[in-house]
């Protein structure tokens, strides 16, 4: 049951953002001020999701662990080439071969 | 649907392919996640279908296992999405005279790559609606293929495959390219310390505490920058 309200409650929310101005407003335009800072959200959205995952593992804070490693390593991928199948392999592979060798 | 279906449908199309070899691990990933915690492979292709919310879904999927209630996992994926609303804004300009039954359908399909091809259109397209309808509609097919592939094949993976971690790497591939201003750049450090210090909270409840402290922090240095100039 919580799944499927999770389901359709992300379904209405996004719908309702992607048709804000295109349907609801149409004619109205949003605020300069309300634009400039949507224009900051992917920024400080995506960061928060990443950094943590990069630092903690189970829990712990693992300040040099192989996570922040990889991450950093398929950061460098992710900007050189800006290709989101790379940046998996070279991540994914270093994990699994930190995790082959014992580091955790 | 055959107005739709013209010439500058088909280059929108046509010019959306290069952005495939990106969306196909993305997707399977969500799809994927979905069903690690707990979602069954037709609820994860049904959560595709229905919130077609890329980074929103891997947020919903991770929040959902650390058991947080449905209305902070709905909240959350507001705020991740936020950026759709930017987009719709930035994109109304073109739709003028498309009547509302088109626009549904149109605004359904928006997302970050659609978005972007549009904008990146070439000067001499004629017909940008159709263009934009065209890209968009290579973007649905290739996600709605790529999570249902996840979602099938997620429940085969040996456990023992950090595949979790894929998660934050699509992450890292969304967010290095966004890092191109020093504004940008600020937003995200701000952004990812208070992530990082505020951890300890439930329901990664950090991840929004952090956003909006970056978004705030940023808000604050583009004042500073506009009273200089």
């Amino acid at each position: 049951m919580k799944i499927w309200l999770v389901i359709v409650g992300v379904g209405l929310v996004s719908l309702f953002l992607r048709s804000s101005s295109l349907v609801l407003l149409r004619n109205r335009k949003l605020p300069e001020s309300v634009t400039s800072s949507l224009g900051l959200v992917p920024a400080a959205v995506l960061s928060a999701l990443v950094a943590p995952e990069l630092l903690f593992h189970n829990g712990l804070f693992q300040p040099f662990g192989p996570r922040l490693v990889a991450g950093i390593v398929a950061g460098l991928v992710a900007w050189k080439t800006r290709n989101v199948f790379w940046t998996l392999v070279v991540g994914l592979g270093l994990l699994f071969v930190a995790q082959a060798i014992d580091w955790n | 649907m055959g107005r739709s279906l013209s010439p500058a449908f088909w280059r929108g199309f046509r010019d959306f392919a290069p952005l495939i070899p990106g969306v196909i691990p993305f997707s399977m990933v969500a799809g994927i996640a979905a069903v690690k915690v707990g979602f069954t492979p037709g609820q994860s292709i049904a959560f595709s279908l229905i919130g077609y919310a890329g980074s929103a879904q891997l947020v919903a999927s991770q929040m959902f296992a650390s058991h947080a209630p449905t209305l902070l996992i709905v909240l959350s994926t507001l705020i991740v999405n936020l950026r759709f609303a930017m987009y719709s804004a930035s994109i109304l300009p073109l739709f003028g005279g498309v009547s509302l039954a088109r626009r549904w359908p149109l605004a359904y399909g928006l997302t970050d790559q659609s978005y972007a091809v549009t904008m990146g259109r070439p000067e001499s397209e004629t017909d940008p609606v159709s263009y934009y309808a065209g890209s968009s509609a290579l973007m649905w097919l290739v996600w709605q293929s790529g999570t249902a592939i996840g979602a099938l094949l997620g429940a085969s993976i040996p456990a023992s495959w950090p595949l979790d971690f894929a998660v934050p790497l699509s992450f890292v591939a969304l967010l290095l390219p966004v890092l191109r201003t020093r504004p940008q750049l600020f937003v995200a450090a701000v952004s990812a310390l208070v992530a990082i210090l505020a951890h300890g909270l439930p329901f990664r409840l950090n991840l929004i505490v952090g956003a909006a402290c970056g978004i705030v922090a940023g808000l604050l240095v583009q004042r500073q920058q506009e009273k200089k100039t």
